[in-house]
This record gives C-alpha cells, structure tokens and sequence, in this order.
C-alpha cells in the first residue's frame, strides 16, 4: 500500500513538473523570444548574484555557529601538546583558504551576474593576458609554499619517534574485530615478544610466556594515561586493518596485521580538567540522556574516546574503549593495582612454558590461587625457596 | 566579416573540405542495416555514447538510491523501515514489535556499491565513455573512432561488468561490503565479513572488465584523437574538451593496469594461498600460515590507479566546462595554452601524489613529506584553471540556460572542494581529518557533485546533437538550482561534523559520546539527500520525455558554436557528414573576434586577420 502511494506521488509529480515546464514553454511563445530571453537573463542573473552572496554569508554564519566543533576552538581544543600545532596550522588554512574563496565565489557570481546576456552586446575578446596569468601562477604557488613549510616542519616532529634516552611509557594497542586490547609493560617497563600462533583462548594477544619481559605486563580496560608524560602506542592488529584514533588527542594512526606502527604524543590536559572546561558551554549543560531531564549533564558524562577510524568489517562503528588521563600521583597508584596477565591466569598452569621451573625474582605466592593444577614438586621447590 | 550562413557553411565544405571517398563504397552502412546492429551491437560511435550514456543514468539511479537508503539509516536509525521489506527483503531486519531495521552487512554492502557505482560506472564510464566517443569524432572531424569495432568491445565489456555487478546486488550473502577501496586483508579473507566472500569474488570480476573496457575505449581515444583529425585541425586548435579526453585516456591507459595487478594479486591471496597482502593474521579463532606480506602494499597499488582516477573523473568534465563556459559567455576561453599546460601538469602529478591518502597507514613518515609537497603543488594548476574560467566570465556576453548555469555551478563546487583538498593535502592536518566525514565532504564536492555538474552541463548542451531535440528549459532549471543549494545543503554540514571529529563509514553513532552529538545536523543531511534525489528524478524524466516529445532542433547549430559537430546535418547518420569533410583554419575559440559574434573553424581567415593566440 505504501509502495503504491509513493509510486503514485512519483508519477503525479512528474506529471506536474512536465505541465509546469510545457506551460512555461508555452508562456514563452506567446510573450515572443526576445522578451522572455531577457526576463529570464535578468532573473536569473539575480537569483546568481543572490546564490553567491547567500553562499558567502551562509559559510561565514555557519563557520560562526559551528566555531565550537573547529579545532581549536573553545571546547574543541587540542589535549595533546602536538595537537595545538595540528590545531593552529589548521587555523593557518582556514584562513588563507577562507580569503581564496571569498574572493574567488564572489568574482564568479558577480561576472556572472554584471555580464548577463543581452542580444547585441559586444563582448571583450581577451584570449590571454600573460601577465596577469603569471601573477595568478605565482602567488598560490607561494602561499602553498608557506603551507607546505610550516606543514612539514610541524609533520616531522610530530611523526618522530621517540629516542633511547628519553623518558616515555610505552603501551600496546591491539585491535581484532571489533574490539582494542591495551597491553601495559608492567614494573619492567617493557612489552614482552608476542607471537599471533601462540593466540588462543587463555592468551587472547599471543604473549610468548618464555620471554620473562611478558611476565609483568598486564592487559588494561581502559587507556589511562598521566598528564604530561611521552607516551609512546605500538598499534597493531590480529585480523584486518583497523585505526587508533583518539580525537581529542590528534592521535590517528592504522592497525596492520604484520606490521607493527605506532604514535608518540603527550597529553596535556587531564580527562577532569577538560570536563570543567567544557562545563563553560551551553551545549554541554543540557542533559545527556534527552529522555531523562534531571539526570547527568553532557559535560558529566563525556569521556575521552578510543575508536576505530578504518573500515573493519560490521562491528565498526562499536570499537570503542575509554580513555582517562589523570595525574601522575593517580596513575601510579592505578598502576600499581593492575594484576599481570602472567601471574594471575597462566603461571603453572597448562599453558604456562616454565611451568616447574623458577622463575628469577619470582613472588613466590602468586601461583597459589592456581591450585588446582599446581605440580607437586614446584610447592616442594618454593617451600625451600622460602626456608632461604 | 560576419557568421556564416548556412549555405556559405555548406559551399565551404564542399570546396575546402577533404574528400575522403567514404561514400563511393557505403563502407560501413552495411553493418548497420538491421535494429540489432544499428542499436545493439552498434559501432557507431554515436549511438555508442548514448548506449554508455543510458547505461550510466541506469546506475546513477540506483547508486543514489543506495545512498538515501543509508542516509535514512544516519539520519533517523531509530525509524522504522519496515516498510522497505519488499525491495530489501532480508536485510531489513524485523523486530518483535514489527519495528524494522537496517542489517549492518547491508549497510556496510550499501556504502561499498554505492562508492563503487558512482565512481566507476556513473562518472567514468558514463562521463567520459558517453562524451569522448560523442565529440571525439565529431570535433575533430573524423567519420568515426579509429576503431568502430573495439569502441563496441568497450561498451559490452562495461556491459558485462554491470551485470556481474549486478548479479553480486542479489546473493544470498549480499555484495562486497569493505568500502570501494577494497583494502585488504578485510577484502581477503571471507572470515572478516559476509561481503567478502562470493560478494567479493564477482566484484573484482566485474571491476576487471570494467577496466578492460576503459582500456579498449582510451586507446581507441588516443588513436582517433591523434591520427584521424581533419585537415588543418593542428593540435593547437583542438577544442579544449578534446585536450581533456586525450589527457584522460593517457592518464587511464597508466593507471587501470596498475589496478588489474593490484586486482589479480589479491585474488592469487583468496584463492591460491599466497601472501602478498597477508601476514600474521588471526582470525575466526585460527591463526593463519601466511607471513611477509603487507596490506600497505595494496594501498599503494589502488591509490597509484585512485588518485589518477578522480582525475580521470574530472578532467573530461573540466573539458565541457570550459567549452560550455566559452559558448555560452561568447567569448574565447581565457588562457587556452594555460588550460592545456595546466592539465597536463595535473596529469602529470596527479602520478606522483598518491600516498596522500596514506599520510596514517603506517607509510614512513619520511615519504609523505615528498606526497605532501606534490599534493600541494597540485593546488597550482588547479587555481589556475578557477581563475581562467572566471576570467572567460569577464566581460561575457553569457547567456543563462540549464548547460551554461550547470557549468557556473561546476566552478562554484571545484572551489569550494579544491579549498579543502588543501587542507587533506597538509598531512599535519590530515591526521586529525583522514577518514572523517571531512573527507566525505571534500570528495563529494570536488568530485561527486562537480563531476555530476559538468556531466549534466554536456548533456543540455549536446542533447540537441544527440537526440535532435531541446531538453525542457524550465525543467532543466529547477533541476540546477535545486541541486545547486541542495548540494551545498548536504556537504556543507558534513565539513562540521568532520571537524568534529566523527569517522565515516560508521553504522551508528550513539556508542560515543564524542560523535552522538551530531543527530539534528544528521537529520538535516538526509532530508535534503532525499529532496535532492528527488530532484534528479526530473531531470531522468526531462531527459527521456525529451528524447521523443522535445522541441525540435531547427537549425544545424543552435548554440552558435565554432566546433564542427554543429556543421553536420541536425541528425547526422553514420559518416557524420553527408558530403566532403570540412577543413579546419582556425581555432575553436573565436568568440567575439573583431566584433563578431561568432567565426566556426571552417571558415578561413579574412584577409588581414590574424591568428588569436600564438602557434596556431
Ligand atoms: C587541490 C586539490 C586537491 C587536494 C590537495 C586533495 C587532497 C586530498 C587528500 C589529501 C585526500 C585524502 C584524505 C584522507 O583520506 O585523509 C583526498 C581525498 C579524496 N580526494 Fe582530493 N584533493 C584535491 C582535489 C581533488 C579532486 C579534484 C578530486 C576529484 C575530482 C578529489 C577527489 C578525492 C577523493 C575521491 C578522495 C577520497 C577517497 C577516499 O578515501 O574514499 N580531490 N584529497
Ligand atoms: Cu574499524
Ligand atoms: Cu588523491
């Protein structure tokens, strides 16, 4: 029923749109040609002129209204310190670009409009002016020049990674469909070798429990991270391509099976600290749930967000992860609550490679909770370690 | 000096023009006898534009139709669209209320053919396959392409991509469904999802023949275009739509293969074993034995074919603007050699930008600073060319109708998306602008809605040459203004939303909380999506209630064009032209000159007069 309804508006308004046209044709005739070519030159000369100014205020009005989803501007600031340089040469192009289409908008409708047909009018016959194409050559190739310079120069320190000597964290993220597990190196500051056919149900990310430096990482629910300090994400993926992306952080980078890449930034502003800024902005006091009017505001329940930004199969749109940056103080205590993978699921059971053996500096009591498929003789041997 | 009469134009072609004995023998008229081969298996390049034309409507529509099917799905995913059942069948998805929604394979699916379709069959293969084998002979005065047989291969091999396109739409398992960029190893392996499997399968077929066909066609276009043009009809006085179709065809012949290679070994990695974009996969809860290969690979071989590609797209309809611009402004176009040379400097670049689109996928950051000077540099020609065409405005005498102001509104678009483009091309930005809406935005103005501009543009302006009859002027009219405002109504929002942050290609947006803000903005897209799909049902409806019940063409030209298309009858028949060939004395852009309003490149100089530009 539906479907017919439809079908019969598509053919009435076709059937509408051909009368109106074979009126207007009509309506023509009967006015003679001269006359109606040049009501509908003058018309629509207008409604050009009309278009264009429209087009230019309209951009304008909506760069205005819109300032606060521009990067960085008010609550849409950078919290990253690579991303205020991201944020600024953006600004650089707003406006050069800004200056290039107003000019070149309006000259386009006002030619358009200034010189609209009318019979016998002699035209200007200029088929060149090289002069003035040369200075039309030159100058957008040096204000590229200056976009181009102060682009890379911002690029290749942002892309740089981070030295040997320097003082930075280093996480994992791993991205499957449709989902990121983030992998911390634990005490020893360093990610332990996974290998992707030692994946399986008990070791979602294939840690290799030979090497001791996987022994202390632990895998966390959330990204946290503290203010101020480099931090270095390895992004990779077990399955198909996928994407790190932090937006409030200018973070985007892809996750590819087989080739290990990564991104170093430094967040600058803590998730607390970004929400009271958001707090000053009307759109962000209004409820966050419009179906409950007195429950939380939008400034209360905004997080900062890890999703996918490459195309990844179904789930997509879902691969999404909290991301929480707080002080240095908090992230040491957060820090120090995380259990390691190793010790708490895999130590001496099946799974486990060393299993019967001592591992150097071992906490002694942390194979306990795995009781029930402890060998008798790696108790014996640690019951010994302890009399030392 | 003034125009020439009709019978001057005909003395001129019997005197000055070149007697190639093409009617002593009827060559060519005796294949073209029966309704099978004079529409179907047709080697006229003629009735083949119009077969590639008819073609790519069929797939406009139904790649705009995908689209407000997922625009529905953005604007309102809470709506009920039970009601599409019977076009959709399984893929919408019935709830226990009798709510219906759309399945996220099917919208996936949807996004994928309607990049695929657009950009493939509509704007190359109906852009450029309807108007190279239109004006190609006719502007430069050749009785048909150098190859009528291969020009027909081309059309059915398109042909034939379509239907294997075609036949994916209906699977069980529905079609390709990882973007129409194909990346591996999503587009690989039939585990990662339901599109890549049999989906996959016929759309690789498809898009193989479909890059068959476009090789057949530009070498064919090459061809004609340097071997087959009439006497006088030096290279400096070609038309600048034929400058563009030459261009696009050598960009075309480049590229496409480097795609087929792409292509053939990502089929060796789904059904032979091998590894060339696989390594280290773990999927469906089995690790898999391929290692050594890199999914960037990929990305580098269908970018070197992408970039070059929207070019492909945009070159022939900068071609019809610029004639279009010129005709209807009576005036010359402004800088003919700056147009030429600026083309070919895009063309030339455009081979040397393409990692711009992998600024985040794990390229060296190195490299990109390399892609990113030469995207930039691109910015060059490409404001060259906006200044030229508004400078042919300048002065004009412009005469407003469907073709002239669709040309205006291409200038407009290529701004306003070539001014975005520089912000994509700084890879500093680009980090936080890839694959979010902003991308969206950008390419659809620049490439979508400007390309779509210069294709309906053409077809005002040589439907009378095609059909021997107008298209409705007052339709044609709303058809421009309502997709003018409309277009810029759609994308203009979508920069916001970009900048904003939001990625693409997703299903939903309310699991974060920093893209869900955006639904009013959505809404607002898709009603105007819809308006303007709306729209463009008028223009199919002007355009085949046009074809029989148009007004008639009267006289051989009625634009009062230099180019020789309009010295032939007003329905030319094969051969083009019943008597000589004409010849060619001058350049196509004598507009204005001395005061007259217009001198047809047949005519020979006046005593005296000078050629007007240099080396002609
Ligand atoms: C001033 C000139 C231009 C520059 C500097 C430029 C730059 C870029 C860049 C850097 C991207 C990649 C964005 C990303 O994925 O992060 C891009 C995307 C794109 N551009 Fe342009 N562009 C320009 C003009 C054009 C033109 C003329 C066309 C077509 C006619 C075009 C069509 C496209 C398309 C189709 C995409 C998106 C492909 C996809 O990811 O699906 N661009 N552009
Ligand atoms: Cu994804
Ligand atoms: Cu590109």
């Amino acid at each position: 029923m539906t479907g017919f309804i439809i079908l019969l508006a598509i053919v009435l308004v076709v059937v509408i749109s051909v009368q109106i046209g074979k009126i207007v044709e009509l309506a023509n005739k009967i006015r003679g040609q001269e006359e109606s070519e040049r009501i509908n030159s003058d018309r629509t000369a207008f409604w050009l002129l009309v278009f264009g100014i429209a087009l230019i205020l309209g951009t304008i009005w909506s760069c205005y209204h819109y300032k606060n989803f521009m990067l960085g501007y008010g609550p849409h600031e950078a919290a990253s310190i690579h991303g205020k340089k991201v944020d600024s040469i953006f600004n650089l192009t707003v406006i050069i670009t800004g200056i290039v289409f107003v000019l070149t908008q309006v000259a386009l409708f006002y030619f358009a409009f200034k010189y609209k047909g009318r019979p016998g009018k002699k035209v200007l016959f200029i088929p060149h002016n090289n002069k003035l194409e040369f200075y039309w050559t030159i100058t957008p190739a040096i204000v590229m020049t200056i976009l181009v310079v102060s682009g890379l120069m911002a690029w290749n320190e942002i892309m740089a990674d981070v030295k040997e000597d320097e003082d930075f964290i280093e996480i994992e993220a791993v991205a499957y469909q449709f989902a990121w597990d983030i992998r911390y190196p634990g005490m020893d500051h360093k990610l332990g070798t996974r290998n992707y056919k030692l994946i399986s149900g008990t070791n979602g990310l294939g840690m290799d429990w030979t090497d001791p430096k996987t022994h202390d990482d632990f895998i966390a629910d959330q990204i946290v991270l503290p203010k101020g300090k480099k931090v270095r994400v390895r992004i990779t993926s077990k399955d198909v391509l996928h994407n790190f992306y932090l937006p409030q952080f200018r973070v985007k980078m892809d996750a590819i099976p087989g080739l290990p890449t990564y991104f170093v930034f430094t967040p600058e502003k803590t998730l607390e600290e970004y929400k009271l800024e958001l707090r000053k902005y009307p759109e962000y006091l209004e409820p966050s749930d419009p179906k409950d009017p007195f429950g939380p505001k939008k400034w209360e329940t905004f997080t900062y967000e890890l999703g996918c930004a490459e195309l990844c199969g179904i789930g997509h749109y879902s691969m999404r992860k909290v991301v929480k940056i707080v002080s240095p103080e908090e992230y040491e205590q957060w820090f120090n609550k995380q259990k390691s993978v190793y010790f708490s699921t895999v130590r001496n059971t099946v799974d486990d490679p060393n299993k019967g053996k001592i591992l150097a500096g071992e906490p002694v009591n942390t194979s306990v909770e795995t009781k029930d498929k402890v060998d008798t003789t790696v108790i014996i041997l640690k019951d010994s370690l302890n009399k030392k | 000096m003034a125009a020439l009469t009709h019978l001057e134009e005909e003395k001129l072609i019997k005197e000055q023009g070149y007697n190639d004995h093409f009617y002593d023998h009827h060559h060519g008229d005796k294949h073209q006898m029966g309704f099978i081969t004079k529409y179907i298996f047709c080697q006229d390049h003629k009735i083949i534009a119009k077969q590639f034309l008819i073609t790519g409507i069929i797939w406009a529509i139904i790649g705009a139709g995908m689209s407000v099917i997922f625009r529905l799905q953005l604007g309102f995913p809470e709506a009920d669209m039970a009601w599409l059942r019977p076009l959709l069948g399984k893929w919408i998805v019935v709830n226990d209320d009798g709510i219906g929604s759309l399945d996220p394979n099917f919208y996936y699916a949807l996004v994928t053919m309607h990049g695929t379709i657009i950009v493939f069959f509509v704007l190359t293969a109906g852009l450029s396959g309807t108007f190279s084998n239109l004006l190609i002979p006719l502007q430069i005065g050749a009785r048909d392409m150098a190859s009528g047989f291969l020009n027909m291969l081309s059309y059915w091999f398109f042909f034939l991509s379509s239907v294997v396109m075609l036949a994916s739409l209906v699977l069980s398992t529905g079609p390709f469904s990882g973007g129409w960029t194909a990346y591996p190893p999503l587009s690989a392996l039939p585990q990662a999802s339901q599109g890549s499997g049999t989906g996959m399968t016929l759309w690789l077929i498809s898009l193989t023949f479909f890059v068959v066909s476009v090789l057949l066609g530009g070498v064919n276009y090459i061809t004609t275009i340097l071997n087959l043009r009439t006497k006088g009809m030096t290279m400096w006085r070609m038309p600048l739509t034929i400058w563009a179709f030459l261009i696009t065809a050598i960009i075309g012949l480049l590229s496409f293969p480097v795609l087929v290679a792409g292509f053939f070994l990502l089929m060796f990695d789904r059904g032979m074993g091998t590894s060339f974009y696989l390594s280290e996969i773990f999927i469906g809860g089995q690790a898999l034995d391929n290692v050594g290969g890199s999914p960037v690979l990929f990305q580098h071989l269908f970018w070197f074919l992408g970039h070059p590609e929207v070019y492909i797209i945009i070159l022939p309809a900068m071609g019809l603007v610029s004639e279009i611009l010129s005709v209807h402004s009576r005036k010359p176009i402004f800088g003919y050699k700056a147009m030429v040379f600026s083309m070919l400097a895009i063309a030339f670049l455009s081979f040397i930008v393409w990692a711009h689109h992998m600024f985040m996928a794990g390229v060296n950051p190195f490299i990109s600073n390399f892609f990113v000077l030469f995207t930039l540099i691109i910015a060059v020609p490409s404001a060259v060319k906006v200044f030229n065409w508004i400078a042919t405005l300048y002065g004009g005498n412009v005469r407003f109708n469907s073709a002239s102001l669709f040309a205006i509104g291409f200038v407009s678009m290529f701004i306003s998306g070539g001014l975005t483009g520089i912000f994509l091309g700084n890879s500093t930005i680009d980090i936080q602008q890839h694959d979010t809406y902003f991308v969206v935005a950008h390419f659809h103005i620049v490439m979508g809605i400007a390309a779509f501009f210069g294709m309906f543009a053409g077809i005002y302006n040589w439907f009378p040459k095609m059909y021997g009859r107008f298209m409705n002027e007052t339709l044609g009219q709303i058809h421009f203004w309502g997709t003018l405002v409309g277009a810029y109504l759609i994308f203009g929002p979508m920069h916001y939303i970009g900048l904003a942050g939001v990625p693409r290609r997703y299903f939903r947006f309310d699991s974060f909380e920093t893209f869900k803000q955006f639904d009013a903005l959505n809404q607002f897209i898709t009603v105007c999506a819809i308006i303007v799909f709306a729209l463009q049902i008028l223009f199919v409806v002007n355009f085949f209630y046009s074809i029989w019940k148009g007004k008639k063409v009267t006289s051989k030209n009625p634009w009062e064009s230099n180019t020789l298309e309009w010295t032939t009858p007003i329905k030319p028949g094969h051969g083009n032209w019943e008597g000589n060939i004409p010849s060619v004395n001058r350049w196509a852009y004598d507009y204005g000159k001395d005061g007259v309003d217009f001198i047809p490149q047949i005519k020979p100089l006046a005593e005296g007069e000078q050629h007007s530009e240099l080396h002609q």
